[in-house]
């Protein structure tokens, strides 16, 4: 080719070349707004097939340490989970935990957890069946959020539920505060119509992702995290670490603030419209026939300062009694299976905050629910 | 290098070609590099290091061209040179008081009086250089003990972290912090052997006569200053003035260097930050070889560090090289496919390139043809055990002061030691029938398993800072 025809060629190309690849890139981009992979790209997983399945849903604030990360893709969180790749057997007494940090287990290894206690119990039925425990606990506090992965959690076809509440997961006003709900606004939006909830569906901290953040580029994210997950099962199934457990933290406040307000709550009522009962009320209706243990978690009740005023950094005295007066009184209304434990773990059992228990703690709450799990197959 | 300023490189390098008079190349170019070399530098805990640093690399090169080149009359450009490195340096530190401008460094550079007397310190050297007041060889030899005694500074652990005190305590900021990792000085590691390879060259009387800005181009070039090659002054002073000079074509053609400039970075961005960052979650290090308890899952681990430590290295190399290639500058290969080769020698053949032909030029060799040519010769055998092993000793302690990189290097040089043996009984002892081709491609592939596993075994020397760590990692590769 004649060099000065190339020269002047060459611009056309580079152009046309330009050109091309933008249409290709924008094709690809409206394509993937289009098809919407994210959620089936979630159910691709190296786990429960290359690599063992995670004993809890993903979360983690410094993955290169904890070996895990925390990510809002759904599918993707329970494709990773042991459960996914558990099929049931005849001689399985399937139960699924479900609750906050504490039943995730924060600061307990994966052996530590409450799930891990209660199947070293190695509880057995006399049809033969043997209970397996599985934690889909998660670590924000709000009903809604255990609601959404409750919806989830029906899948696996369990016999039993344990559902493990506390206070802080009930005001109305931080349901929808946690991110995973905040990056689910279609999951949450339906929940909220079906069951009726008295939560706003247009709520603004429901993230819609404009036009361009349904774009592959604007989801690039989501795509990396996916990715992410996939990576650190490696590390994880070789070292069995899912969290960064720092040799030493921050105790749980001893020393309380005398401010006996809750969520801007001022004493003596505690009134039932300012806690999403209606949300509570959806879950138990939404396992159907299987039966629900729904459990008040234990608390880290203070002796120190203003301990007259508060149990402890959460709550105000007078909220705390409130509540537990009214969900003895609901469950009792509704039929529900309920067991209070607020006070039958160790104060000095309780680590870096007032529902985080340490190992010893956590194995005699799996004590304490083996024994209504045995109880409540009773005749 | 992140992608936006390998992306921002790329389109300066094809721009000043597309765009400008060719005339125009020579103090683009070297502006560039003059002002890359603060833009690349990391932030540093200790103030202010992260504007010397930088400013010390421009020093260091200018002081090195004044002592290479101190007979030669200076010339307009080698003015014209010294005035634009003097220019950055003031011109960087000026940002200081126009804050729209002030990212090109991490943090505020000093007050400008500070750099006011830097300048007037180093151009006062310069001239003290230039009236010969030290003699020549004396004055190569110096900068170079320098030189290396920087190296070690930095390289040591030990010596870092008192160096960070010390510089610490001077600018008040908390002793009890001090580390070796506050030292990060971007690039000094390929300088300093830039430098060294020619105050050698000048000391043996075969460094040819070069302009400050081509000196300059060489030592600080933008897409080599951090991860190199090291590349022989002469032979890059020969492509930088075609370079200078070509005619860039856009058309498509795979033989278009700018076409495969393209190319290279494309692939080198993909092995960097695709393949590499991703193993790298997955590798061996200090932190999870004590959390693997399963020889399995070890020997993934370890072959993920090899394959990331290749990847990260060599498509850094893709992307300087290809960066060179978009403005015609033909820079030399560091890696050639070295976890194909069949023994160790031809692994170091192809395993940083420039490295080891540096080291075999600069080291290696005359140490090999002094003590065959002592008095007194030792045994061929004994001359080349102490080449290749205190050789490979150098390359390890390249990479750190300590303990476990010099076993690295060892490991590596006692390797290459036994291949030497063992190509030596095979002349003097091995016939050579005809072997069946089976049994040549069982050879073949047995010699390339047992290499790659050597070199993937001495990596854990590499990996692991602790020497005693190093050692339970080994007893639980071999389910000990």
């Amino acid at each position: 080719m004649d060099s000065t025809a190339s020269a002047s060629q060459a611009p056309n190309f580079w152009i046309r070349v330009l050109v091309k690849a933008g249409i290709l890139f924008a094709l690809l981009n409206i394509l993937w707004i289009f098809f919407d992979p994210m959620p089936v790209l979630g159910k691709l997983s190296l786990y429960n097939t290359v690599i063992p399945g995670r004993v809890r849903l993903p979360y983690g604030e410094n993955p290169t340490v904890a070996y895990n990360l925390s990510l809002y893709n759904l599918p993707a969180m329970f494709a990773s989970h042991e459960l996914a790749g558990a099929p049931k057997s005849s001689t399985e007494y399937r139960v699924i935990l479900i609750g906050d940090s504490s039943t995730w287990g924060y600061l307990l290894r994966p052996e530590n957890t409450l799930s891990a206690y209660i199947n070293a119990q190695q509880l057995r039925f006399s049809d033969g069946r043997t209970v397996h425990a599985y934690n889909l606990g998660y670590p924000v506090m709000s009903l809604t959020k255990d609601v959404l992965i409750l919806s989830k959690a029906m899948e696996y076809q369990p016999d039993m539920l344990i559902w493990l509440v506390t206070l802080e997961s009930f005001p109305r006003s931080k349901q929808l505060f946690p991110p995973l709900l905040q990056n689910n606004p279609a999951a949450v939006r339906q929940l909220i119509t079906s069951y009726h909830l008295d939560l706003n569906p247009s709520d603004s901290n429901l993230i819609e992702g404009d036009f361009f953040q349904k774009t592959l580029v604007g989801q690039r994210k989501a795509v990396g995290d996916w990715l992410r997950l996939q990576i650190y099962g490696i590390p994880w199934a070789a070292t069995g670490i899912d969290q960064e457990i720092p040799v030493r933290y921050t105790p749980r406040q001893e020393d309380l603030s005398a401010d006996i307000s809750f969520h801007g709550l001022q004493p003596p009522a505690l009134p039932e419209g300012a806690l999403a009962l209606d949300v509570l009320s959806a879950g138990m209706r939404l396992t159907g026939e299987t039966p629900v243990l729904l459990i008040n978690e234990p608390v880290f009740i203070s002796q120190g300062k203003n301990s007259d005023l508060r149990y402890n950094f959460y709550y105000p005295r007078w909220a705390y009694d409130a509540y537990r007066d009214m969900l003895v009184r609901i469950a009792s209304e509704q039929g529900w299976q309920y067991i209070d434990l607020w006070n039958r773990i160790d104060s000095k059992e309780f680590t870096n905050s007032a529902v985080h228990m340490s190992p010893a703690g956590t194995q005699e709450l799996a004590r304490l629910i083996g024994s209504a799990i045995q109880d409540s197959k009773q005749p | 290098m992140t992608l936006i300023q390998i992306l921002i490189f790329a389109g300066l390098g094809l721009g000043s070609v597309v765009l400008l008079p060719t005339s125009w190349r020579r103090w683009i170019w070297l502006s560039f590099s003059l002002v890359a070399v603060y833009w690349l530098q990391p932030g540093t805990p200790i103030r202010n290091l992260d504007f010397w640093f930088p400013s010390a690399s421009i020093l260091f090169t200018l002081l090195c061209w004044a002592a290479t080149q101190y007979s030669e009359p200076l010339s307009k450009r080698s003015w014209q040179g010294l005035l634009l490195a003097s220019a950055s340096i003031a011109a960087v530190g000026l940002t200081r008081y126009f804050n729209p401008l002030c990212c090109l460094i991490p943090t505020r550079p000093p007050p400008f009086w500070q750099i006011g007397i830097f300048l007037v310190i180093g151009l006062t050297l310069i001239l003290l250089i230039r009236r010969q007041v030290i003699r020549r060889p004396w004055l190569l030899d110096s900068i170079s003990l320098l030189l290396i005694l920087f190296f070690i500074l930095l390289k040591s652990p030990v010596l870092g972290q008192a160096v960070s005190a010390a510089l610490r305590s001077q600018s008040s900021q908390s002793v009890e912090l001090a580390s070796a990792a506050d030292l990060s000085w971007l690039g000094f590691s390929y300088v300093a052997f830039r430098l060294l390879h020619s105050l050698r060259d000048a000391r043996a009387g075969r460094l040819p006569a070069m302009e400050l800005d081509e000196y300059l181009s060489y030592v600080l070039f933008w897409s080599t200053y951090t991860a190199g090659p090291i590349d022989r002054l002469q032979r890059f002073s020969t492509d930088l003035r075609q370079a200078l000079n070509q005619k860039v074509s856009l058309v498509f053609d795979p033989h278009n260097p700018v076409w495969r400039g393209i190319w290279r970075i494309l692939w080198g961005i993909f092995k960097k930050f695709a393949l590499a960052d991703t193993l790298a979650l997955i590798a061996l290090n200090e932190i999870n070889a004590s959390q693997i308890t399963s020889t399995g899952w070890l020997w993934l681990f370890l072959y993920a560090f090899g394959l990331r430590i290749y990847l990260d290295f060599s498509g850094y190399t893709d992307i300087a090289i290809g960066l060179g290639n978009l403005i015609g500058l033909k820079l030399p290969e560091n890696f050639d496919r070295p976890y194909l080769k069949s023994n160790l020698t031809a692994f170091w053949n192809s395993w940083h390139i420039t490295l080891a032909q540096w080291l075999r030029s600069y080291f290696f060799n005359p140490v090999t043809r002094s003590m065959r040519g002592a008095k007194k010769p030792l045994p061929a055998w004994s001359v080349i055990w102490i080449a290749q092993v205190s050789t490979m000793g150098l390359i390890g302690l390249w990479h750190g002061i300590t303990w476990n990189f010099l076993i690295w290097g060892a490991w590596h040089g006692i390797g290459l030691f036994i291949h030497n043996r063992w190509l030596e009984w095979q002349r003097t002892h091995a016939s050579t029938p005809a072997l069946p081709s089976w049994r040549l491609k069982f050879s073949s592939g047995l010699s390339w398993f047992l290499t790659f596993h050597f070199v993937t075994l001495g990596w854990v020397w590499f990996a692991l800072p602790d020497f005693a760590q190093a050692i339970i990692v080994f007893r639980l590769l071999f389910g000990l």
